[in-house]
């Protein structure tokens, strides 16, 4: 690869997907597109350029998936479920008593793991939420991550990540070698493609953002600039929970931290006027109400 | 240092989980079928069992029914390790009073997540 076609790679990333390469990461990119420029009959990287210069719709999708980090297993960290159980939730239900109703948003929610943790956190407190409206919204920037995670079918191997045995045996039925999570779970989580560097008000305001271990790939100005437009999204008194090694310390005060509650934040009031609630026009979205046990 | 008893009628096998144990620090102890280690437990009860299910001699799962009633035999967790990956296994295991369930094939971060879930060592705990 010429360092030609490197900078215009790694330009190109930033612009589509925000990601952040540093100078030195060519075998990133040689290791992910090579077999996806073999795949599409190029001789190399040299060609995929060219490719992409002349403006393929389909190669400028597949090149921007094929460098995503989609890793990502249930209950990632626990420590945030934790919080979302014992501190978020209370108080969310506290605050929404008269309305009885949540929207949880998940940020960049990749194969599904993430989402469904958090249907299973609120599956698992049963009767606190009787009654209530609950919408959980996961988006991502790739259409391949989100087929997985609407099927809800995992390996044995990502069974094992992270789910403790006892939640896999109460809401996965087994056939074969895979695992498929429940469909009243399923039913609770709405899906959609969403890249974070383009507008996102249509989505509405939430109660609790998930946003892990996706804004760690961008630079700081991106970082900034998404954590703004996060704040116009959350209500005044929602949370917003962050990757372990992400923070809004020293980028923006749209946000400050929770004291002992590693990973949580909060919106400070400053921010800009909320966005509406979404006009339920278009879709109805799936609300998932909670059914007593 | 915590101990850990790998139970398991493979060699290989328990060469790799103590390979993986060691390097999430515990003291590990083998045994190649239920009755070897049920004598190692009348010893010394172990803080963890890594436990195969079909082994000669004695299974897996009758191991733990005697461990469980030795006296103290509450407190090991037991955290099943086996090609056995269907639901009426893993069910049959919890109610007998395991505490985690690995279907095989494994791997290191499936042991540490697992390990983690119980409480053996803290989440995120990284390789050294
Ligand atoms: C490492 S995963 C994190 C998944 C999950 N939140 C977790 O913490 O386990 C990062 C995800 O962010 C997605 N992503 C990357 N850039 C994005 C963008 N610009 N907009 C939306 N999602 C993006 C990727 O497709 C990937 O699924």
């Amino acid at each position: 690869m010429t360092p030609t076609e490197y900078e215009y790679l790694r330009k190109f990333l930033r612009d589509h997907s925000g990601l952040d390469l540093s100078a030195d990461k060519q075998y990133l990119i040689e290791s992910r597109l090579l077999p996806l420029a073999r795949k599409a009959g190029l001789s190399g990287i040299g060609e995929l350029v060219q490719k992409l210069q002349g403006g393929s719709g389909a190669l400028v999708t597949n090149v921007v998936e094929a460098m995503t980090t989609n890793e990502t297993f249930f209950f990632r960290d626990k420590v945030p479920f934790d919080h979302f159980r014992d501190t978020i939730m209370p108080e969310v239900i506290k605050a929404r008593a008269g309305r009885r109703s949540v929207r949880i948003w998940c940020a960049a929610g990749s194969t599904g793991q993430e989402p469904y943790s958090l249907a299973m956190c609120l599956k698992e407190m049963g009767a606190a939420l009787t009654g209530w409206r609950v919408e959980i919204i996961a988006t991502d920037l790739s259409q391949e991550v989100l087929e997985k995670a609407k099927s809800g079918v995992y390996s044995q191997f990502e069974v094992q990540r992270g789910l403790p045995i006892q939640m896999l045996v109460k809401y996965f039925k087994q056939t074969g070698e895979t695992w498929q999570i429940n469909p009243e779970l399923r039913a609770m989580i709405q899906y959609r493609q969403l890249n974070l560097l383009h507008d996102f008000t249509q989505l509405g305001t939430f109660d609790v953002i998930f946003c892990r271990n996706v804004l760690i790939y961008f630079d700081q100005d991106t970082k900034i600039n998404i954590f703004n437009r996060l704040a116009r999204q959350i209500e005044p008194d929602g949370f917003l929970v962050l990757g372990a090694a992400e923070t809004v310390v020293g980028l923006t005060d749209t946000f400050r931290p929770i004291p002992d509650r590693r990973g949580l934040y909060k919106p400070n009031d400053q921010r800009a006027v909320a966005a509406p609630r979404p006009a339920h026009a278009s879709a109805p979205p799936r609300m998932a109400v909670m059914a007593g046990r | 240092m915590k101990t850990c008893l790998v139970v398991d009628d493979s060699s290989v096998v328990r060469k790799i989980a103590r390979r993986i144990l060691e390097g999430l620090e515990f003291e590990v102890t083998e045994a190649e079928d239920g009755s070897k280690a049920l004598e190692i437990c009348q010893w010394k009860l172990p803080d963890a069992v890594l436990l195969d299910w079909n082994m000669p001699v004695m299974d897996g799962f009758e191991f733990m029914g005697h461990m469980r009633r030795l006296p103290g035999g509450d407190q090991p967790k037991v955290v099943f390790c086996t090609t056995e990956n269907n639901v009426a296994h893993i069910a049959q295991a919890l109610s007998g009073g395991a505490n985690e369930y690995i279907m095989k094939p494994f791997n290191k971060d499936i042991i540490a997540d697992k390990f983690a879930q119980v409480g053996l060592i803290p989440v995120g705990q990284a390789f050294v």
